[in-house]
């Protein structure tokens, strides 16, 4: 069971072409807004025709240019939750859940059906309000329950926390996993927002202006950014061009310092990254990967302190940095108070090795 | 009877245009409302146009259609059928001529529908004639009204088309604006005044009567579509 899709649709100021497979999980679409993840969506589920391709679901051919199949939107069993959940208006939500049962079905199934879906999402004492009398998390639910109650093959989902305030997505997160979960089908979750993706998906595919640049399991993209892009995306914050100097030595050079791996390096390694929570303090002992950094300026955040550092030259510009190291309010205390410069070790376990012959910018 | 008969005829002139034109305008507001075609703009303006068209214009081209010397007109007399100056006409005219205002509050209507719940439906599996009557029409529906009722004042107020095809036959096609322009005439200012303030005391009541009622349509739509 299934979803393959391998299609592409010219669209103003860039082609959309991908080609992924999905098995009975969920899938995380990540990307900018507006790099075709949504369109992808619009596609599979028949809302926008592709130009041309193939899309297939768990063996049902729902879309092929060369044999001109395009199976209209009602047809192909694709459930698919909006962004701004489109729930009708009009109806109140019993009315809106029952909307896609057939005809063909007894009043009482219909009514059971409709009441098993209201209990699954926790929306008792709701079923006679209008959408508008509701939440934006019932909102969400309503929709969700709505697509479910018609047995979708496949479930899509176009960004749909980034209508919520940000103290709610949390617990709806946690929320839509454990729905998504009971529901025995792929599902595919847009997004623009990291956490959202890892929090919710088991595998990821990061889509850059229309095509695929990189794709894995959540873990995999996360730790290991295999495409400087994906490494941005997934919120490192620094990068560093690279130059191998010896088997397991490369010169970070917009760092200006050599790090020294355990094992032996890729030749074709052009960027380093290090996530800027990955900076350590280095006790008095250690030589090797410690690096000496001047601090040019910090911001505060909430909780963090974010402190921008220069490496082993004096500093000129106020604005100019090497690298960020975010660190705890109460860590900052103390060291800030130390002379400079500041020993600071980078660790190569740490350290994101990326090639930019994908797609590089 | 016959002194009250431009009332009746008016009045069953109005209904009968509204009623056609309430179902053909939703039609053709529905199929132009989601056509993307390249003939829109055409199609379109075709649509619109007796609104612009002077109505003499327009009574002049209806007169080529349904008159007895030309072509339609003349196959539909071999079936025994006459239109011209009988209170079809009235009809045909009042229709033509109050089609726009319906057509036109209902493509605006129905365009302000959120796509993505017309999609939402798509993907459940309903039908497009599904679509339309549960959701399409009742979220337009304030829209709808709206239309109805400016239709329904045009219509009883045409003169121009329908004096070029229907004539003034008392008891058959005077309408009460062709009675009052015909009383003028023959300066009967007495009987112009009394039809003057019939059709002020119809119109005004019609108004104020379908207002309140749009308004409730209006409020019961809006606060289900509000957020």
């Amino acid at each position: 069971m299934a979803l393959e899709v391998n299609i592409t649709k010219k669209l103003p100021g860039f082609e959309l072409r991908v080609e992924f497979k999905a098995e009975d999980d969920i899938l995380g679409f990540l990307g900018a807004s507006g790099s075709g993840k949504s369109m992808t969506l619009r596609c599979i589920a028949g809302i926008v025709t592709p130009d041309t391709g193939r899309i297939v679901l768990n063996g049902r051919v729902l879309f092929d240019l060369e044999n001109k199949i395009n199976i209209p939107i009602r047809e192909r069993k694709v459930g698919f939750l909006f962004q701004n959940y489109a729930l009708f208006p009009n109806m109140i939500v019993e009315q809106n859940i029952g909307f896609g049962l057939p005809k063909n079905i007894s009043k009482d199934e219909k009514k059971y059906k409709i009441q098993k879906k209201i209990i699954d999402l926790q929306l008792n004492g709701m079923e006679k309000r209008y959408p508008y009398q509701l939440s934006g998390g019932q909102q969400q639910r309503v929709a969700l329950a709505r697509v479910l109650v018609v047995d979708p093959e496949i479930i899509l989902l176009d960004e749909p926390f980034s209508a919520l305030d940000e103290h709610l997505r949390n617990n709806m997160i946690i929320q839509l996993k454990e729905d998504l979960l009971k529901f025995k089908g792929t599902s595919i979750f847009v997004t623009h927002n990291m956490e959202e993706a890892y929090q919710l998906c088991e595998n990821i595919i990061i889509i850059k202006s229309g095509s695929i640049d990189s794709a894995g399991h959540k873990d995999d993209i996360f730790n290991k950014p295999p495409t400087l892009y994906s490494a941005k995306l997934t919120g490192c914050k620094n990068i560093s061009k690279a130059k191998k100097i010896e088997n397991n030595i490369i010169e970070a050079v917009d760092w200006k310092c050599r790090i020294t791996f355990n094992s032996e390096i890729e030749n074709d390694i052009t960027y380093l990254g290090i996530r800027a929570h990955y900076l350590e303090i280095s006790e008095e002992y250690e030589t090797i990967n410690t690096f000496n950094f001047w601090v040019v300026f910090t911001t505060e955040t909430l909780f963090r302190t974010k402190v921008y550092l220069k490496s082993n030259e004096p500093i000129e510009n106020e604005k100019e940095y090497d690298i960020m190291w975010d660190i705890s309010k109460e860590e900052w205390d103390i060291i800030k108070n130390k002379s400079l410069p500041l020993r600071i070790k980078i660790n190569p376990d740490k350290v994101i090795q990326m090639t930019s012959t994908l797609h590089g910018k | 009877m016959s002194e009250f008969s431009p009332l009746w005829i008016s009045i069953k002139t109005a209904f009968t245009a509204t009623f056609i034109v309430f179902f053909i305008g939703i039609a053709a507001a529905w199929f132009m409302a989601g056509y993307k075609g390249r003939a829109r703009g055409i199609l379109d303006g075709i649509l619109t146009l007796p609104m612009v068209l002077p109505p003499t214009v327009l009574g002049f081209i209806l007169l080529m259609i349904i008159g007895k010397n030309y072509p339609i007109g003349k196959l539909l007399n071999g079936f025994g059928i006459t239109l011209i100056f009988t209170w079809y006409a009235t009809v045909i005219a009042a229709t033509v001529v109050s089609f726009p205002l319906m057509y036109r509050t209902c493509v605006g209507a129905f365009r302000q529908i959120d796509v993505n719940v017309l999609n939402a439906a798509r993907t459940l599996g309903a039908s497009e004639w599904k679509i339309f009557w549960k959701v399409a029409v009742p979220l337009a529906w304030p829209g709808i009204a709206a239309g109805t009722v400016l239709s329904f004042a045009r219509a009883l107020g045409e003169f121009g088309a329908t004096m070029m095809i229907a004539g003034s036959i008392p008891g058959k096609t005077e309408t009460i604006p062709i009675a009052i322009y015909f009383a003028v005439l023959a300066g009967e200012n007495g009987n112009a005044i009394k039809w003057v303030i019939l059709i002020f005391i119809i119109s005004l009541g019609v108004m104020v009567f379908s207002d309140k009622w749009a308004e409730k349509q209006t409020f019961l739509v809006s606060s289900a579509r509000r957020k």
